[in-house]
């Protein structure tokens, strides 16, 4: 089925980036009045996206829940995970603000339900904090709607966005504008809303987590880009609201602090949970420069990021796989015992931290020149000096795997098995394919930047 | 002024005491009552919105001029059928919770699992 989506996914890129947007009406209704699925550039790169991870990250699953979830309880994952998926790709394609609830909270019942299936039983406890706060943040959304659909009578995006500047004046738009921006930003795990994350991705199934930290939160990126972009329009966005000056703080308070925690981390799906928290917000420096390049940068790293993540978790699955848990003392000789997954490890976090040849440097270039054409040079000086760190808590799990003899007691440890390392390293190949050859991921970002600011190419 | 916005003055309430209950009681069965309260002001204030002075029902007949808007209640029938599977499904993870901790009281639930990670930290240097 995920297969089926990925290759429906990349056909529909190609249509877009060639005819402009496509437009369908569910049950055959006219928009505004029907429910309408619009896909354009944006749409469709994010539905690449999620459905390329999604497709990877289950050749993966069957052995990896064979340890980590009861056996009669698989046909259950699979359920859910494909139900998740199709939340998820229904919030991306759906052309009506309030059918976004809808698929927010289809993909986030279906992800409670699977973090709570982790062995540990703090996985129930992260699961039910996760459901608290998701909770909230979509009713807030709900809310925002609410009052949308009361100034301006619609529902429709497109519609919406046409009605809305006659009325941008008034207390109730301001209003609406702040729950859904509030709202998206606890699904996205902006900082200082990000107390959720980390430990619902330490104690879910690895499977999941690996799927999840790849899609989840680029998602809910989306639904920020499109809010503020589409919805309410740029100008309002960005000059009668402070959003610029707000997500700029957020954004590089999270990197630092985030950073820092995941240097003092001992279980390294933690230390991985925080460092997704500080990469989302080079996201939102990128997105609150509001240029084109900023926007650029910002779909960049959603894609660089799924993909660097994405293989660092799956990686860690065939660690959990083999080890049966991801304590960073029990880390010691793997680079010897497990090469090719230590390595791909080893690649993922020499991304993040932005090497040249990988994914991350290109959308680091990015956003420092974003930065630069604006003259922000401090930001820029901050956001390097924030690698530093992450190079710091990526040669902490270098140190331990590959100059720490291994134990003795352990040495039947040996390397994952084949239906492991094939995605792993589709992944972590992909990863220097993208971080040396532009095109795709670049062409396609730029497009739809440059669509949302009204710039037609 | 005040009697116009009567429900919206109510809905306020409702949201605010609801998140309150969520943010300040550690017992999980009542941070879900609070959640409840929450989504249902919001119900409410949707089906506020949608009442028209003087008007019916929306329904289709010949002596009825004046209606409802019908959209934000079938948007809110489905919001409350999210709801409900939101609160089923928390429960249920309150029961499985109960089950693994022997306590639904967050600050409790909270000292067990630091107490656990210190006594692993014992072990391992024992």
């Amino acid at each position: 089925m995920s297969s089926l989506t990925f290759l429906i996914s990349i056909l529909l890129l190609q249509q877009v980036m060639t005819s402009g947007v496509l437009s369908y009406e569910l049950g055959g209704w006219q928009p505004p009045w029907g429910i309408e699925y619009r896909i354009d550039k944006l749409n469709a790169f994010v539905l690449l996206i999620v459905s390329a991870i999604s497709t990877t990250v289950l050749f993966a699953a069957q052995t990896s829940i064979e340890k980590e979830i009861d056996k009669n309880k698989h046909t259950l994952f699979y359920v859910l995970y494909l139900l998740s998926l199709t939340g998820m790709l229904g919030i991306v394609v759906t052309g009506d603000a309030f059918n976004v609830f809808v698929f927010l909270e289809v993909s986030s019942l279906s992800t409670y339900a699977l973090i709570a299936m982790g062995k540990d039983r703090r996985a129930l406890w992260a699961s039910y904090q996760y459901l608290v706060m998701g909770t909230i943040g979509a009713t807030f959304i709900l809310i925002g709607v609410g009052l949308m659909y009361q100034m301006t009578g619609t529902l429709n995006m497109q519609d919406l966005s046409q009605r809305l500047p006659e009325v941008a004046q008034t207390r109730t738009v301001f209003t609406a504008f702040a729950f859904i921006i509030v709202g998206v930003c606890l699904k996205l795990a902006l900082f200082p809303l990000h107390q959720w994350l980390p430990n619902a991705y330490a104690y879910a199934p690895s499977i999941v987590t690996a799927f999840f930290a790849a899609t989840a939160t680029k998602v809910a990126i989306y639904l920020l880009v499109r809010f503020t972009f589409s919805v309410f329009g740029l100008s309002f966005s960005f000059t009668t609201m402070p959003l610029q000056t707000l997500f700029m703080a957020l954004g590089l308070i999270g990197i630092f602090i985030a950073s820092i925690s995941a240097i003092y981390q001992k279980n390294i799906k933690h230390l991985f949970a925080y460092s997704s928290i500080a990469q989302i917000g080079y996201m939102i420096v990128g997105f609150s420069i509001s240029t084109v390049t900023g926007l650029t940068a910002t779909l960049l790293h959603v894609f660089n990021h799924a993909l660097m993540k994405s293989a660092i978790f799956l990686a860690l699955a065939a660690v959990m796989y083999r080890l049966g848990n991801v304590q960073l003392n029990n880390f010691h000789g793997l680079g010897r015992q497990m090469p090719l997954t230590m390595a791909a490890i080893v690649i993922g976090g020499l991304s993040l931290i932005g090497m040249p040849l990988t994914v991350g440097f290109v959308s680091k270039w990015y956003l420092l020149t974003a930065l630069l054409a604006q003259g922000w040079w401090p930001v820029a000086v901050l956001i390097l000096l924030a690698a530093i760190l992450a190079v710091i808590y990526v040669w902490r799990i270098i140190e331990v795997a590959y100059f720490k003899e291994p134990p003795v007691n352990n040495a039947a440890v040996k390397e994952a098995p084949m239906l492991f390392l094939v995605p792993i390293w589709t992944l972590t190949i992909a990863n220097f394919y993208f971080g040396i050859d532009t095109r795709l991921s670049v062409q396609v970002a730029q497009a739809a930047a440059q669509s949302l600011f009204g710039i037609t190419p | 002024m005040l009697t116009g916005l009567f429900n919206y003055w109510i809905v306020v309430m409702l949201m605010m005491s609801g998140l309150y209950v969520v943010i300040a009681h550690g017992n999980l069965i009542k941070k879900i009552v609070g959640l409840t309260i929450f989504q249902t002001s919001v119900f409410i204030f949707y089906i506020s919105m949608a009442k028209v002075d003087g008007g019916t029902a929306p329904i289709l007949a010949d002596d009825i001029m004046h209606y409802s808007n019908p959209l934000p209640h079938a948007l809110i029938l489905t919001a409350i059928v999210v709801g409900i599977a939101t609160v089923a499904l928390a429960l249920s993870l309150v029961v499985r919770i109960k089950a693994a901790y022997g306590s639904i009281e967050e600050d409790e639930i909270q000292q067990q699992d630091n107490q656990f990670e210190a006594d692993k930290k014992v072990r391992k240097e024992e």
